[in-house]
Parts: C-alpha cells; structure tokens; sequence
C-alpha cells in the first residue's frame, strides 16, 4: 500500500511535466525537447538553493522561472532564427546540460535532510492530528505524513491544472490554442503567432520544471541525468489520458494528462513489483509510446478496409 | 483610400525561376469601392492581395492605407485594418477550435490579449444573433469544432468573421473557387450583403467571368505583374461576359505574337 501511495504522489508530480507536454505537443503539435533539459534544470536549481540555505519555496519558485526562460529562448530560436522546432529543442536541451552542471558544481547533489517543501507537508499531518503516527487503511498501515504529502501534491496539481484551464480558455489562451491549429488564421485576426510560441512554450517548460523541482524534493536528490527520457514519459501520459478520457475538449484533456501520468507510474509500479528489470523501462516506455501513436491510424485503415 | 504605389516584388531573384510576380503597380481605389480583379493564372492578381495583407514585404513602392504607411508593418499589425477571407476555406479559420472562439478572435482583432475569459454569456449571446442570418443553423452550433463544416460554412462564417469589426480594407482572393456552383452562389450573396451594407472597401481577386462582370464597381485586370486594363463608372456597369473575354483573347494574342516573333529573330540570327 505504501507503495502505491508513493507512486500516486510520484505520479502527481510528474503530472506537471505531462500538463507541459501537453502544451508543446498537443497545442504546437511538436515534440519539445527543452523538456528533458527543464526538467533536470527545475530540479537543480531547487537542490542547490535548498542546500544553500534558500527557503524551499523560493528555490521552488526560481525553478519555475528558469524553466520559463528555457522554453522561450527554444520558442525564440524557433520562432525568430527560423529554425526547424525540434532541432530547437535539441539545442536547447543540449545546452542545459553544461547549465545544470554549472548550477549544482557537480553531477548530483543528495539532500535528503534538508528541510523541503515535502517537509512542511509532513509537518502538517502533526498539526493536523496531533500525532506523527501510522494509521490503517485498506489492511495496511501507511505513515500519515506520506498520506498528507499525497494530498498536498493533489491539492497544488489540482490547483494549477485548474489554472491552466483558466489560462486557455482566455482571451490570449485561445489565441494561444489558434496559434497551433491555423497560424495564418491567427496571424489574420491580429496575434503575433511568434509571442504566442515564445510564451507558450515558457509556461510549458515553466510547469515540467517545477516538476522537477518537486519531483527533486521528494526524492532528496538531483542528478544531471534525471532528465533522460522524461519527453517520452510525458508523451505516454498525454496519450493514456486521452484514450481512457475519450474527449477531445479542453477541461477532459487536462484532467486526462494528470490523470494519464498517475497511471502510468502506477503501472510502472506494479510492473517493478511483478519482477520487471528496471533497465526496460525507458524501451518499454518508447515502445508504449511508438503503438499509441500508430494505432490510430491502423484502426483507421482497418475501418476504412471493411467498408464495402 | 488605399493607395498602391509603385509596388514591385520578384520571387526568387536571381535563379531560374525567378518570376516578376509585381511589375511597378500603381492605383488608387477611393473608399467604399468594390474593385475586382482579374487576370490570367500568375498574373499577380493574388500576390497583389499578399502583398497588401502582408504575407510577403514588396520589394519596392509603398502601401498606403487610409493614410498609414503599412508597407512594411508585420503581418499581424496590419490585420487590425483588414478583412481577409482566403481562397482555401481552411486557411480562414482554426479547424479543432469551436465556432464561438473562432469568431471571439475575429471580434477581438487587432486588439491585445487578455486574461480574461474569452467566452462569456453576453458575447455568445451577440454571437448568435449575428449568425442567425446566415442561414445555416449555426446560431445553435456555436459549440462545435469548425472543422465540422462545410466549405461554404466555413467560407460564410469566414467572411462574417473578417468583417466583424469593419476593416478598413476587405480582401477576398478567390473566395468562393474551391465551392461547388450552388454554395458558391450563396457566398457571392453574402458577400454583396456583407460589403454593401457596411460600405466597405473592398478588392476581390476572381477567376470567374459572371462575378467580375456582376458585381462591384470597378474592374482591374493584371497581366504579367502590370495592370492593362482599368475600367469603373460606366463603362463597368456596360461591361459585359463577351466583351471581358475578348479582352482576355487581345492578351493572349500579344503574348502569341512576342512568342513568334522572338521565334523568328531566333531562326534569323542563330
């Protein structure tokens, strides 16, 4: 049980990254590789400021804003320089990687006794009930804390899925959403599709960044190569939210990439329990990722063959 | 109105396809004008309208826009004065989006984003009074993606979306080519509807006979980036089916001639 509890919280966090996923490859309609880079960035501010003595939530916050500037110099390298969205990504991602090394001094930093945000979490179950103590549930006795850090980790992804929704649903979050869709059309109502790449892709690597900050947090610990495969992940968690949502409107997608990344991690979970060597995971994950993407499109051709 | 001087573009300069798509283009179309233009395939009729919307910055000349030097302001600058419904009935709205935030876009063209929510009541309610008219049921359909729509749905709801604020300037380039006959007419409808009721200026790019000689109040026809022929006032309103394809023949006769005769110099002296 306390297992599972540990991969919802895990799988909550991530949910972060797959709502930044989410923006770059569902409404720019490509895969941004600045995510790979954001995320080790994210958590590598957060553990070193921590470790310097800053308070968590400021580490936490300045994490977020480097991720924003991450993904707007790739919208600007993309956007003004003209080049291909990808190859921005990838240069971006490439150069974090010396970043992230200068902002940590090393290739990980372990702070495992530092106070966290995750330890205020903690401490709330002591204010709360008085005790520290474990309690039943479901045949299984599971620390409070680990309980109150879940549902405080639910409680900030609910709140900034929400926003999000807000967000896209606004003014400029709509045009923000053309932008993707029909450029020219954009372009023609008066939006400057270029700001609109460039703030896009800041907020979304804003959100995978703060993941890692968080996801850093939890772990008590940041390594140069936590990044690695993080945009795949962040795919398949888009991708098993939409086929278990089954709508395609806004609110159902978001809430679909949250909850498409708690059920990955759970079934990553209960895959490691039932003897999976970890070593698969990333060839397993891309596998996952490759079939969902070609099967719509073989159930297109299967339907379209059965027709007389 | 719009003053077009001594415009001038040429595509890919320099290497063997380079194409004189503007030739040092000059007009003047007085507010409230309805000019159509006409001519034969890559006669300029279209890089004129991109020209003007912004799609490509000209080479040389100016634009002048109701007194606003926009030759070289960006595209989506210049949209805050111009109405733009394109050939492709894609092109002109945004497919996965609903009908109601496409047109919360072009209701709020030209103006800055904001945070707040782009679709309350009171604006659907505006909404669907100004749809009703069209005809097509859609005043109930605000909620659905655009995509779901006809050609000529979206040609309609395109051209009511380009003149929801009215634009200084309407461009329609071939609006209605990519429609079958029947939705085509109602387009033409709409659009007369459209521009006479507002007053606006307008120039539309057309390949079909029957609508340049039927509707606005002035005809422009280019051949090779230059235009050859102008006619408003009177003589548009005599101009007739026959007397526009004869103009059309006297064109691509001179150009026959050139060719031969280049063929004989060719024989002569090589």
């Amino acid at each position: 049980m306390s297992l599972i509890i540990g991969a919802i919280t895990i799988g909550l966090i991530l949910a972060l990254l797959s709502l930044g996923v989410f923006i770059s490859f569902r409404i720019f309609n490509f895969a941004d590789l600045t995510a790979e880079g954001s995320v080790t960035l994210g958590a590598s501010i957060a553990a070193s400021m921590i470790v310097a003595g800053y308070p968590p939530l400021l580490a936490t916050l300045i994490a977020l804003a480097g991720g924003f500037m991450a993904g707007s110099l790739t919208g600007i390298i993309h956007t003004k320089f003209k080049i291909n969205g990808l190859l921005s990504g990838i240069l971006v991602m490439t150069a974090l990687y010396s970043v992230n090394l200068h902002v940590m001094g090393k290739s990980n930093i372990p702070f495992m006794s530092e106070t966290t945000l995750f330890t205020y979490f903690e401490n709330l179950a002591t204010v709360f009930s008085g005790t520290s103590e474990s309690v039943g549930l479901f045949g299984s006795t599971i620390p409070l804390k680990d309980i109150f850090v879940l549902a405080c980790t639910l409680i900030i992804v609910t709140i900034l899925g929400g926003l999000l929704y807000l967000f896209l649903k606004s003014n400029f979050g709509t045009a923000m959403r053309a932008t993707g869709n029909n450029q020219q059309m954009v372009r023609a109502q008066g939006v400057n599709t270029n700001t609109m790449m460039i703030v896009g892709l800041g907020l979304s690597n804003a959100l995978i960044a703060l993941s890692g900050a968080l996801l850093a947090q939890y772990q008590g610990f940041a390594d140069v190569q936590m990044g690695i495969g993080m945009l795949v992940l962040g795919l398949a968690s888009v991708i098993i939210g939409e086929v278990l949502i089954g709508e395609k409107t806004l609110g159902y997608l978001i809430t679909g990439a949250i909850l498409g990344s708690v059920i990955f991690r759970l079934l990553v979970a209960v895959a490691l329990r039932l003897g999976m060597p970890p070593n698969d995971l990333k060839l397993i994950t891309a596998l996952f990722v490759f079939i969902a993407l070609i099967l719509p499109r073989l159930l297109k051709k299967k339907r379209g063959a059965e027709k007389p | 109105m719009i003053d077009i001087l001594n415009l001038s573009k040429t595509f890919h300069p320099g290497t063997i396809n380079e194409v004189n798509a503007l030739c040092d283009i000059t007009f003047r179309v007085e507010e409230g004008s309805f000019v159509v233009l006409v001519g034969t395939n890559g006669s300029g009729k279209s890089s004129l309208l991109n020209a003007i919307a912004g799609n490509f910055i000209a080479d040389h000349g100016k634009i002048i826009l109701d007194g606003i030097d926009i030759t070289r302001m960006a595209e989506h600058k210049r949209a805050k004065y111009i109405g733009r419904v394109f050939q492709n009935p894609f092109s002109g709205t945004a497919p996965d989006m609903s009908i109601a935030e496409n047109i919360a876009l072009a209701a709020r063209r030209g103006q800055p984003g904001n945070l707040r929510w782009a679709l309350p009541e009171t604006l659907l309610r505006g909404f669907r009074e100004r749809v009703k008219p069209l005809g097509m049921e859609l005043e109930d359909r605000l909620d659905s993606p655009i995509g779901k729509l006809s050609g000529g749905q979206r040609q309609a709801l395109t051209l009511l979306m380009a003149s929801w604020i009215k634009p200084k300037l309407l461009l329609l380039d071939e609006h209605t080519a990519a429609l079958d006959p029947k939705t085509a007419g109602k387009v033409i409808q709409l659009t007369e509807e459209v521009v006479r009721k507002n007053q606006m200026t307008t120039l539309m790019v057309t390949h079909s006979m029957p609508q340049a000689v039927k509707m606005g109040d002035r005809i422009l026809m280019l051949h090779k980036g230059k235009i050859v022929n102008d006619m408003n006032g009177q003589e548009k309103q005599r101009l007739k089916i026959g007397d526009l394809m004869t103009l059309f023949d006297e064109i691509r006769k001179k150009d026959q001639i050139d060719q031969t005769v280049a063929d004989m110099i060719d024989q002569m002296y090589v």
